[in-house]
């Protein structure tokens, strides 16, 4: 287990030395390089090179590289001219917010479409089961954005139930002190990920079921209860554990997406205004932690499921 | 059939190997190895072929898509409408005779801008799927094939690749590079390529061990023979798969860039940047044609590729339990 762990640690560190780099030269394909960006089009060449100078954009790009990943080991993860922000600071206000609704909304979906997946698969090729599939088909192919504004017209203009908005406020608990305004926004979240949960629990549950302990359960006298629910279940939700470490990616764009549909104050959306102001610290910033987020967030599936898996610890 | 009769014949690969692998094999051993995989992956194919129809679902779909591709690419021609000049007359101007759709906010009308927009979205999302599928097999098959330190790195860049939020970066790309269709090909097919490498990489790491694939090495045929001659046919079952469902995938991404205001610039549009137009009309919702109208193309688009590519997906799983 240990030897394990350590080597999963040191392919993180590989993984985040790759994407650091690639985050880094991305910023420079900026037309005009990042200083350009910032001052705009009819900056002078004199100021472009003066500031560049300022910021240290003239040296070497692995002095800057160097003196970047320096900086973000200590904490500091720059500051944005156009916010006159300090990035951490930001990051300290928006991202409790967005991790709030990622997981009351990641939550939802996986109470709703972890059972439901069960059912379908135990009463597969049932009406029950084709329209369920037909509603995860639905929520593959809707764009976030428009299952969100469908949901703002339905229940917030046209039947005046809930707020259209999400709850405005700069500190977590203005956010968390108006429920309501949250309910759009986790459902909207939550039909992005119940799809892939309740199909994902169908397959599970249905290639379980065909395996010999299966077999070996039955034949010992075991209820069906305890088949499916003592055996089958507890083995697909395994799968599951990986799943949710590989879907953060995913998890981050129904955020971005959901932020600005609902104009919730969070991550997504700072990252969505820091993209149309060019403010290339956010950008940068942002970036890099949602990536250490998703590579955390599998490191801790890959523990997981080698915990519960013991397969996986001795092979 | 919009859909597989173009991996079916493979030609690309065929006519590839001529050029890569001749002279390297003796003729006998070649007609052997070479002949043999390039009859079998079309009965194969038959087979699941013969699979893949009894799902009525997906032959619907199959269907569906016909008539959207010829709504996009053929109803322009029937359907006559100014999609360069704005018209400021028939801004938002009701669905009636003139219009069958109506009109936007700035007097384009709506149902031909449909079939335009519906061009871009399609064309985007296949050609995506395609750069993507094609780079994606040739790095996971040789990184696979390879193996060792060589297979590690190759395979940490795809990890860290994958770490990404590739949102994001696409968000990054498409604020550099003030985006045209060719360029959103790109920004998405440099993320979508990933998963299909790692896909296709542990594919390959089975299949080299397969007689056939060591056969070719006994008798001292190259490594990118053995790749593109027996290792990528033999996955062209997940790569077509795969394929499917990343056309599906790359629409979305083009809709959600277009909904960001970072889609496709005017006169040009696509579904996405369509819907983001109306949705500023969304409060009074009279505006019904502005919205519907794309959003429904864009599920319906989605859906029947998804039908198609989960159809796909047990035909050939069945193809291989049969075997």
């Amino acid at each position: 287990m240990t030897g394990y762990l350590i080597r999963r640690f040191l392919q993180m560190i590989i993984v985040l030395f790759f994407v650091t780099v690639f985050t880094m030269l991305l910023i420079h394909l900026f037309p005009g390089g990042p200083i350009r960006a910032l001052l705009g089009p009819r900056a002078t060449p004199e100021q472009v090179a003066h500031y560049n100078a300022v910021y240290g954009f003239n040296r070497p790009i692995y002095v800057q590289y160097g003196k970047w990943i320096w900086q973000l080991l200590h904490g500091n993860l720059g500051y944005s001219q156009k916010l006159n922000q300090n990035v951490s600071s930001l990051l300290a206000q928006d991202l409790p917010k967005t991790v709030v609704l990622v997981a009351i909304g990641t939550a939802v979906s996986l109470i709703v479409g972890i059972p439901l997946g069960v059912y379908q698969a135990v009463k597969r090729y049932t009406v029950g089961d084709y329209v369920l599939t037909g509603i995860s088909f639905l929520g593959y192919a809707t764009p976030t954005f428009f299952f969100s504004l469908i949901l703002i017209e339905v229940f917030s203009i046209h039947l005046h139930l809930l707020p259209g908005s999400a709850p405005q406020g700069v500190t977590l608990g203005a956010v968390l002190s108006d429920p309501k305004a949250l309910i759009l926004p986790v459902v909207a979240f939550a039909f992005l990920g119940y799809a892939l949960w309740s199909r994902f629990m169908r397959s599970s549950v249905m290639d379980n079921l065909v395996q010999d302990y299966v077999r070996t359960a039955r034949a010992k006298g075991a209820s069906e209860g305890r088949v499916l629910w003592g055996h089958v279940f507890r083995n697909s939700l395994i799968s599951i554990v990986t799943l949710l470490g590989l879907s953060i990616p995913s998890l981050v764009a129904g955020a971005i997406f959901i932020e600005v549909v609902f104009n919730y104050p969070g991550m997504g959306l700072a990252f969505f205004n820091a993209a149309e102001n060019v403010d290339y610290q956010v950008l940068l910033s942002f970036t890099v932690i949602a990536t250490l987020a998703t590579i955390l967030g599998n490191l801790i599936a890959d523990i997981g499921y080698a915990v519960l898996d013991p397969r996986v610890r001795y092979s | 059939m919009a859909i597989s009769p173009q991996p079916l014949g493979t030609p690309g690969l065929d006519s590839g190997h001529e050029a890569n692998g001749a002279g390297s094999l003796t003729a006998v051993e070649a007609a052997e190895l070479g002949l043999e995989p390039a009859v079998k992956p079309r009965s194969m194919l038959r087979r699941g072929w013969e699979v893949f129809a009894e799902n009525r679902l997906a032959l619907v779909s199959i269907v569906v898509l016909v008539l959207i591709f010829g709504f996009c690419f053929i109803g322009p021609l029937v359907y006559h409408t100014d999609q360069i000049h704005t018209n400021l007359d028939d801004t938002l101007c009701r669905p009636g005779a003139s219009h069958l759709l109506g009109c936007n906010e700035l007097g384009y009308d709506q149902l031909g801008r449909l079939m335009v927009g519906g061009r871009v979205s399609l064309e985007v999302g296949l050609a995506a799927a395609l750069v993507a599928c094609l780079f994606g097999t040739l790095y996971g098959a040789f990184s696979g094939f390879i193996g060792g330190p060589v297979d590690s790195f190759l395979m940490r860049i795809v990890d860290a690749g994958l770490s990404l939020p590739f949102i994001m970066v696409i968000i990054i790309l498409s604020v550099i590079f003030h985006p045209n269709p060719a360029v959103m090909i790109l920004v998405i097919a440099s993320f979508y390529w990933l998963g299909v490498a790692r896909l296709i990489r542990g594919e390959t790491l089975t299949l080299r061990t397969r007689e056939y694939v060591q056969a070719v090495k006994i008798i001292g045929g190259g490594g990118t023979r053995s790749v593109v001659r027996h290792v990528v046919p033999n996955a062209i079952g997940t790569i077509i798969v795969q394929a499917t469902f990343a056309v599906a995938d790359s629409i979305l991404i083009l809709a959600g860039l277009g909904f960001l205001g970072l889609g496709v610039q005017p006169p040009s549009t696509d579904w996405g940047t369509m819907l983001s137009g109306g949705l500023t009309y969304l409060q009074g919702s009279n505006y019904w044609w502005l919205i519907y109208p794309p959003g429904i193309a864009i599920i319906i688009t989605c859906i029947a590729f998804n039908f198609i590519g989960d159809a796909l997906r047990d035909a050939f799983e069945t193809r291989l339990q049969r075997r």
